[in-house]
């Protein structure tokens, strides 16, 4: 294969239009977080020890267990989205295109480990 | 790109080794540390909460403690001060998004107001922790 026309070279390599998307999921996410964290920032402070006892009950109430799913969900998102620009800027050539599949895979992963805990809490299986 | 050829005394860009501190770098820099250590230390410490949690009281008992003693604490210390840092650099973010705070002068004041503002959250949310209970 040569070097191709000028117009041939840049063809396929620029933007994927995914950018926007990108762009406002961080952001959305970032609100969530904003709100979610907070709220388990303030859920901590408040509790009079961090017993079994109180942490499961805290936990296992239908409240708290679905904004933790719902911070589980928020925060991973943006920090997946986090990771990925940040390894975009560091990383190169193929190694760039394995690594963000295993960030992906990953994220999702472990967000799916979270959330079932977080059920397995709610409905009282622990 | 090739290299230019016949515009030698055209500018050069500043490279790596000319630039100094601005509280914008400095902002900016920690904004990607806080955020990618609470992706991985935030992230680890939240799934062995609530996966301890559902496990039963054993797993919990380990968990509080790794997290109770000196290491936990720094740890602990550590994701607390990454998180207020990242929020208020967020928010930062947030105001710049719509356009607002570009003005030298106020872009400085925001930038050190957000470090600072990140480092007195994490003193007084342990001082809660350790002191109020």
């Amino acid at each position: 294969m040569g070097n191709g026309t000028r117009i041939g070279r840049v063809r396929g390599l620029g933007s994927s239009h995914q950018g926007a998307h990108h762009w406002l999921l961080q952001r959305f996410t970032a609100v969530g977080n904003l709100l979610l964290v907070l709220w388990l920032v303030f859920s901590l402070l408040a509790m009079p020890d961090y017993s079994y006892g109180t942490v499961y009950g805290w936990l296992s109430s239908p409240f708290a267990a679905t904004a933790m799913v719902l911070l589980i969900v928020s925060t991973f998102w943006h920090a997946r989205l986090g990771m990925q620009v940040m390894m975009e800027d560091y990383l190169h050539g193929a190694n760039r295109f394995a690594v963000l599949l295993l960030l992906n895979l990953a994220f999702v992963a472990l967000g799916v480990f979270g959330v079932v805990s977080v059920i397995r809490i709610a409905l009282g299986g622990a | 790109m090739a290299h230019p050829k016949g515009n030698a005394a055209r500018p050069l860009s500043p490279h790596l080794s000319i630039w100094k501190w601005s509280p914008a770098m400095a902002v900016s820099i920690l904004h990607r540390v806080s955020g990618n250590g609470l992706a991985v230390a935030g992230v680890a410490v939240l799934l062995w909460f609530v996966g301890a949690i559902a496990s039963g009281p054993a797993a919990y008992e380990t968990f509080a403690a790794v997290m109770g003693s000196p290491i936990g604490i720094i740890v602990l210390i550590g994701i607390s001060w990454a998180f207020f840092n990242h929020l208020m650099s967020g928010i930062r973010h947030l105001v710049l998004d719509v356009g607002a705070g570009y003005e030298v002068d106020r872009n400085n004041r925001w930038s050190t107001i957000s470090i600072l503002l990140g480092i007195l959250l994490t003193v007084l949310f342990w001082a809660v922790i350790l002191f109020a209970k």
